[in-house]
């Protein structure tokens, strides 16, 4: 069984079954769900610390800072006519002041290891707060508006693309298991070393051949320039950019998945049930439903969910090659101008997410695979 | 040793093996060659060097081969210097402290299309009084053009292509098309052998000059050159030993490491076990890329710095579950309750026992591994990390999509590097895949 699930993610904690009362059961299940949710917590909030403590590099990053600062204003006040008059004391003075009032607002009057906990404690309730630097289109320093104006693009490509790649990939399998050893099923095995490239740099190959040679597909971006004010056409123009970069996040993984999901259902379809299954004269619908589907569920499941949660961060370097007005790319701006509250943002929710969906499977495990038994302190 | 020749004999009834090994091999051999061709400090200067290094190639043009397409003859670069070949240099006396220099440049030109550019490089050695030059040009059915003159400071670049006043004299063409245009069909060029006559005043007795001609061609090199005239062959040669070296460096860290940390977790248990296991969950929250682009941004862009960071972020990634899983099997094994019985120590059963077991899933993960960081490097230098001396693919391509290479169509900046990257990662991917399969029975029936 582990070695059966190698190409894909291993399941939970699996052992057989022990009869046992109805109220020991609840009881254990009730324990079992507050010592992993405490585990989750705790990992959680070590994760997001030390991505606070990376993003501000243990406190250099407000050296930089209060340099800066200092710099805009000496060079503000030397600006000004009005200040240049005054005498060089209460200029300097005045120039104090206005650093003071800036590094308040940033918060570096106050020593770095307090305000990383405070940081931690605003970041683990969800209260995202302001950013730095960047704002939103509208114009807003909300982090949660900053990041809600990016999801919507980030999602529509993403959850298109791995959608799309995740059931071509399980039908792909499912078929190519039916028929192993046929020219397509050949094919697909010598294609599955291209998925050794990432999504972007299919990219820019389907920039090349479809933008720059064929002139057939826009360069980069969501829309089209000035954006197309009727709503149909906008859909329209929103889906011929969509259709590039989605085929590179296909492009970049099928094969690769195709063949995993061939040789997974491979291996189950060789068990001995599935021999036992044959030889009683089943149909091979039923015999694929029943025998070979069905052991497999859990991993299809975690297959899934981890596809679901990798939507939230989005591709930064895919992102960045299309031109896509998403999360991944704010990201990337945010880093470069260290707007330490996006970052911290963007790795909080995805913790949750991925916390909440590692709680979650192993009830979807204890649901769709009967032989799972709830394994207290069991791996992430 | 068998078992080192046997796996051999195994890989080599795949196909895709052979290819593979081939592809890694050549690979290893374009790498070294690149180490010896052009050595460390050399390719840093070749790439880094300022305009002096690459001030003669033309700007963003394809590689020579181009013209061995049929139909398709574009000039090359022209380079004639008068300091090399001194016989283009004659010298007479006028008067006492007035001589003449007369530089006579002969270009055989039989290219369709233009040049790029035209540019005449003086040096000049004078104590007080500068030299003046007048430039004609002749044409192969005897039209004269002059080209302007100038009054030298010790080093000085005439720039034909932006002399205005020419354009206007060649009826509004730009000199470099102007100059080498049909009369009759200004759109073609007309071959034969243009003369360049260079005829300078030196108004003191020991002063001097030579000049150099630059006819900047519109193919250069085997690999073309790019928006700052760089050789780009320097470049996709010296990607070689990087990529490799990156990913190579970079997988035998992590999985080794890991392996062995798993190995170490599982064979100790309690809380080494139980932390190893918490290390991981933790790490598997924290953000790779954007750690590896916040190390990037503040810290260092060092290539190895780089690596470092991917490691240490490495070993305590996904990997070890399954790592864990396997140990935990082999660990209730009975030669390994044999090995202690007999007396041997924690760190022998590890080491000996214990991770040799191991080896038939290590090594393909370990060399699928290797195109993964070989397009991480990539990856970021694309955001612009790439590493700030090194030449790198990755960095080839940042270079590219900076200078909207794609939309202006210079395809051969961007499909060289990434056809390199390609085929590294093509290569090591089809070893890593046979290997899966002939370590992996299971795997090998179906």
């Amino acid at each position: 069984m582990a070695d059966a699930s190698a190409p894909l993610a291993g399941t939970g904690g699996v052992a057989p079954r022990r009869p046992r009362g109805a109220s020991g059961s609840l009881a254990r299940v009730t324990r079992f769900t507050l010592v992993r949710l405490l585990a989750l917590f705790l990992t959680v909030v070590v994760g997001v610390y030390l991505t606070i403590m990376i993003a501000n590099m243990g406190g250099y990053v407000d050296e930089l800072r209060r340099s800066t600062i200092r710099e805009n204003v000496s060079l503000a006040v030397g600006m000004d006519p009005e200040l240049r008059r005054l005498p060089p004391a209460e200029r300097l003075e005045f120039m104090e002041s206005l650093i003071a009032i800036q590094e308040e607002r940033l918060g570096l009057n106050r020593p770095f290891l307090l305000r990383s906990f405070a940081y931690l404690g605003s970041a683990l309730t969800l209260d995202l707060g302001r950013s730095e630097f960047l704002s939103s289109d509208s114009g807003s320093r909300e982090v949660r508006l900053i990041i809600l104006e990016r999801l919507g693009p980030t999602l529509l490509l993403f959850a298109t693309g791995q959608l799309l790649l995740f059931f071509i990939a399980l039908l792909g399998g499912l078929v190519l298991s039916r028929r192993y050893g046929g020219w397509l099923d050949r094919l697909v095995i010598a294609l599955a070393p291209t998925s050794a490239a990432p999504s972007w740099f299919y990219g820019i190959f389907l920039i090349l051949i479809f933008s720059a040679v064929l002139g057939v597909m826009p360069f980069g971006g969501m829309v089209a320039s000035p954006p197309p004010p009727d709503p149909i056409d906008y859909a329209l123009s929103l889906l011929k950019h969509l259709v590039l970069p989605v085929t590179a996040i296909v492009i970049s993984a099928v094969f690769l998945s195709i063949y995993s999901y061939r040789t997974f259902f491979l291996i189950f379809a060789s068990e001995d049930y599935v021999e036992m299954a044959k030889a009683k004269g089943l149909t091979s619908q039923a015999i694929e439903r029943r025998y070979v589907l069905r052991p497999t569920l859990p991993n299809i499941v975690t297959q899934f969910a981890f596809l679901i949660i990798t939507l939230w961060s989005g591709a930064i370097i895919t992102e960045t090659v299309f031109n896509w007005p998403g999360l991944g790319r704010t990201l990337f701006g945010a880093i470069t101008v260290t707007d330490v509250p996006i970052i911290v943002a963007t790795t909080v929710i995805y913790a949750y997410l991925l916390a909440v969906t590692v709680f979650l499977l192993d009830f979807v495990y204890a649901i769709v695979d009967p032989r799972v038994k709830l394994d207290v302190g069991g791996a992430l | 040793m068998t078992a080192v020749r046997r796996l051999f004999g195994t890989l080599l009834q795949f196909p895709s093996a052979i290819a593979g090994l081939a592809i890694v091999l050549g690979m290893v051999l374009f790498a070294l060659f690149a180490v010896i061709a052009i050595p460390y400090d050399e390719a840093v200067r070749l790439w880094r060097g300022g305009e002096d290094v690459w001030s003669d190639n033309p700007r963003t043009v394809p590689p020579a081969w181009v013209n061995w397409l049929p139909g398709i003859n574009r000039p090359t670069t022209i380079r004639i210097d008068s300091a090399v070949e001194p016989g283009l240099k004659t010298r007479q006396s006028l008067d006492d402290d007035l001589d003449e220099v007369v530089i006579d440049f002969a270009i055989d030109y039989r290219f369709d299309g233009f040049p790029q550019e035209v540019t005449l490089f003086f040096t000049a050695a004078f104590a007080e009084s500068r030299p003046n030059v007048t430039m004609t040009w002749t044409t192969p059915d005897g039209r004269e053009v002059r080209l302007g003159n100038l009054t030298l400071r010790p080093s000085e670049a005439f720039r034909v292509s932006q002399e205005s006043r020419l354009e206007r004299r060649l009826n509004g063409l730009p000199p470099e098309v102007g100059l080498f245009a049909d009369p009759d069909d200004p759109s073609r060029s007309l071959k034969g052998e243009y003369r360049l006559r260079v005829e300078g005043l030196l108004f003191e007795e020991a002063a001097d000059l030579d000049a150099r001609l630059v006819v900047y061609g519109r193919v250069h090199g085997w690999a073309g050159t790019d928006h700052r005239r760089r050789d780009l062959g320097v470049a996709l040669l010296w990607g070689a030993p990087i990529a490799l070296a990156f990913g190579l460096l970079a997988a035998v860290g992590t999985i080794v490491t890991t392996m062995f940390i798993a190995a170490m977790g599982v064979w100790y248990g309690g809380w080494i076990d139980a932390a190893i296991q918490r290390i991981t969950e933790v790490n598997i929250i924290l953000p790779f890329l954007p750690i590896l682009i916040m190390v990037g941004t503040f810290y260092s862009r060092s290539i190895w710095v780089l690596l470092v960071v991917v490691v240490l972020l490495g070993i305590f990634s996904a990997g070890i579950k399954t790592y864990r899983a396997i140990f935990l099997q082999i660990k209730q094994a009975p030669y390994i309750e044999a090995a202690r019985a007999y007396g041997a120590g924690n760190m022998r059963i590890i080491v000996r026992y214990m991770i040799p077991r191991i080896i038939p899933v290590l090594v393909p993960a370990f060399v699928s591994a290797v195109p993964t960081y070989v397009f991480l490097e990539a990856s970021l230098a694309v955001l612009g990390l790439g590493d700030p001396v090194l030449p790198t693919w990755g960095k080839v391509i940042n270079d590219a999509q900076a200078n909207g290479a794609l939309f202006r169509g210079h395809y051969f900046w961007v499909l060289q590097p990434a056809g390199l990257l390609l085929v590294t990662g093509f290569g090591f991917a089809l070893v890593g895949f046979a290997l899966d399969r002939v370590f992996n029975p299971r795997l090998r029936d179906v």
